[in-house]
């Protein structure tokens, strides 16, 4: 039964999505739009197991030392503090005892962290959980200076959630992208060579789409560089992402009804 | 045209002596070191920034027809800009959301803001600051523009958004009921838009808003995405994508061309024709490097065929 269910499942649902694009009725759009609702919940819930499959993997680095584990504990102070940061903004100027909450609400999540990989003294960290925990529900309790906003943006205006993401997050995220030109032209320099015909077409192609791109050139090469780049773009590049797309798409029909029918079954863990 | 020349001709000259004497190497043999390469890229790419090159630009036509399609609406009509990036993309896929949310605001466009990315919200606050609060500070929330937020479910999403928008987004990111929110009144799903920008280069991106969204409703779709996606987008242009800005070199087109056409902004904050500075520099390097990686392997070559 724990494979026929799925298997069942997967077929009737698989096949009813397929029809109901066929029948424009009022009752197969009320059904397509209900699981479609579903979908939705069932994507929430994989955000949640998302969020705790990080945590676990983390906590079991940390508890394995296994290599670089000390960078577990920056993703988990990442993770939390972004959380707890996005559902907490100032009701006024003053911020109150805003610092002293977010830090014992860490030490609290730091002091869980420890109980569950420490080898010994759980009790000790159990405990200091507990006290922080408790420290941090009497301010959050009764420091009017900063609430709770679980419904509403104010969290992401909070000036920490902001100046984290601007501050932290996007230069870390550019700097990662922007190595790519460092890469991108170690790799033209030792593989774009005119080794042979297809090579040469390739490498002839790929410079003059980036003389294209290029000001300087465009007073000396005139409107005929752009024309030919354009030309490039859009019948041999189109031709080509043409076939790969359609390529693709018989690939997915051909995935699906391999799944439909129960001949791929990766989805369910086991081949 | 280059209006920095000193910067230029400095910059240029650093880097030819540079490249020259890599050539001449190349033809005695010698392979280039990598940390050279990088070297010569970090140059590239940090002295025409501190130079200050910029350069004025042509639009496209793939451009061009997102700068004729929005300056053809008429005022009032709605426009949906979806935030489906992070900040990885931003400096490419940033000053495209910008300079499409100054012109939709200019031309007194009214704008629903969502996000398909959880990080989309944080890049949306962004264009926000930059633009609206900045230069459109009279402009009025749940009037003149509205901010849905981000909602998760990828193209679940867009498949409720395209039949029943109140569905997906019962309030905006401020719990102002959709009833209450005086620009959607009237839209009931996406169908009631009268055009979808969707800034991006992932998934979901623009490709599912053509999908699942542009072509299924026939709302006119465009897009501004990181260059490296650009291609892939060729095949839906212009039937089901009415037009696209790909990478940098394309926002600085559109940054050009509303500059030019609407000189009451000519003081506007312009970071894509600024980045096209270094861009084309480290192209240049790029291209170089190519020609002396050539010239190596046909020296290598034909003394191989000798020996």
């Amino acid at each position: 039964m724990k494979r026929q269910i799925p298997l069942a499942l997967v077929f009737v649902f698989g096949l009813f999505m397929i029809f109901q694009y066929f029948v424009p009725h009022e009752k197969s759009e009320w059904v397509y739009e209900f699981l479609l609702d579903w979908i939705l919940v069932i994507g929430i819930f994989a955000l949640a197991l998302g969020i705790w499959s990080l945590y676990k993997v983390s906590v079991d680095k940390i508890r394995a030392r296994k290599e670089n584990w000390a960078y577990s504990y920056v993703t988990l102070f990442g993770l939390f503090v972004m959380i707890l940061f996005g559902f907490t903004a100032p009701n006024g100027e003053s911020w109150g005892l805003y610092a002293v909450f977010v830090t014992t609400a860490i030490l609290t999540i730091l002091m869980i962290i420890q109980t569950m990989v420490a080898k010994s003294q759980k009790g000790l960290y159990l405990g200091l959980a507990g006290l922080f925990l408790a420290a941090s529900v009497v301010i959050a309790i009764f420091d009017g200076a900063w609430s709770f906003h679980f419904y509403t943006a104010e969290g992401l205006q909070n000036y920490w959630f902001r100046a984290f993401f601007d501050h932290i997050l996007i230069p870390i995220l550019s700097t990662m992208f922007s190595l790519l030109a460092f890469f991108i032209a170690s790799a033209a320099y030792r593989a774009f060579r005119a080794r042979n015909l297809l090579a040469s077409l390739l490498l002839i192609s790929a410079l003059i789409v980036m003389l294209r791109f290029n000001p300087y050139l465009q007073p000396i090469m005139g409107d005929y560089m752009a024309k030919t780049s354009n030309w490039l773009m859009n019948v041999p590049n189109l031709a080509a992402q043409r076939a790969i797309v359609i390529g693709i798409g018989l690939g997915i029909v051909a995935t699906a009804l391999k799944v439909i029918l129960g001949i791929e079954r990766g989805y369910m863990g086991k081949g | 045209m280059v209006h920095n020349n000193v910067g230029v001709i400095i910059t240029l000259l650093v880097i030819a002596g540079g490249l020259v004497w890599l050539l001449v190497r190349s033809f005695r043999g010698k392979e280039i070191d990598r940390r050279v390469i990088f070297l010569f890229i970090m140059v590239s790419v940090a002295a025409p920034l501190l130079a200050t090159i910029t350069f004025k630009f042509t639009a496209t036509p793939i451009v061009e027809a997102l700068y004729d399609k929005i300056e053809a609406l008429p005022e009032g009509s709605t426009v949906l800009l979806s935030f489906d990036f992070d900040p990885a993309m931003a400096p490419e896929v940033q000053p495209m959301a910008n300079v499409v949310t100054r012109h939709c605001l200019e031309k007194n466009i009214k704008i629903v803001f969502m996000c398909l990315w959880a990080t989309g919200q944080g890049q949306l606050e962004i264009t926000l600051d930059q633009v609206l609060r900045r230069d459109f500070a009279h402009k009025i929330d749940g009037v003149d523009y509205v901010n849905m937020g981000y909602k998760a479910g990828n193209e679940g999403v867009l498949n409720v958004i395209v039949t029943d928008f109140e569905k997906m987004f019962p309030t905006d990111v401020n719990t102002t009921p959709y009833g209450d929110i005086e620009i959607l009144q009237g839209v009931n799903s996406c169908k009631d838009m009268d055009l979808i920008v969707s800034f991006g280069g992932g998934r979901p991106g623009i490709k599912e808003w053509i999908l699942f969204v542009g072509d299924p409703t026939g709302v006119p779709s465009a897009g501004g995405v990181a260059a490296v996606v650009a291609p892939q987008l060729y095949p839906y242009y212009p039937r089901q994508l009415m037009g696209l800005l790909g990478g940098i070199k394309g926002a600085a087109e559109y940054e050009s061309h509303f500059r030019e056409r609407h000189p009451n902004h000519a003081d506007m904050d312009t970071p894509a024709i600024i980045m096209m500075g270094p861009q084309t520099i480290a192209h240049i390097v790029i291209i170089a490097f190519i020609i002396i990686g050539n010239v190596l392997f046909f020296m290598n070559r034909r003394r191989g065929a000798r020996s």
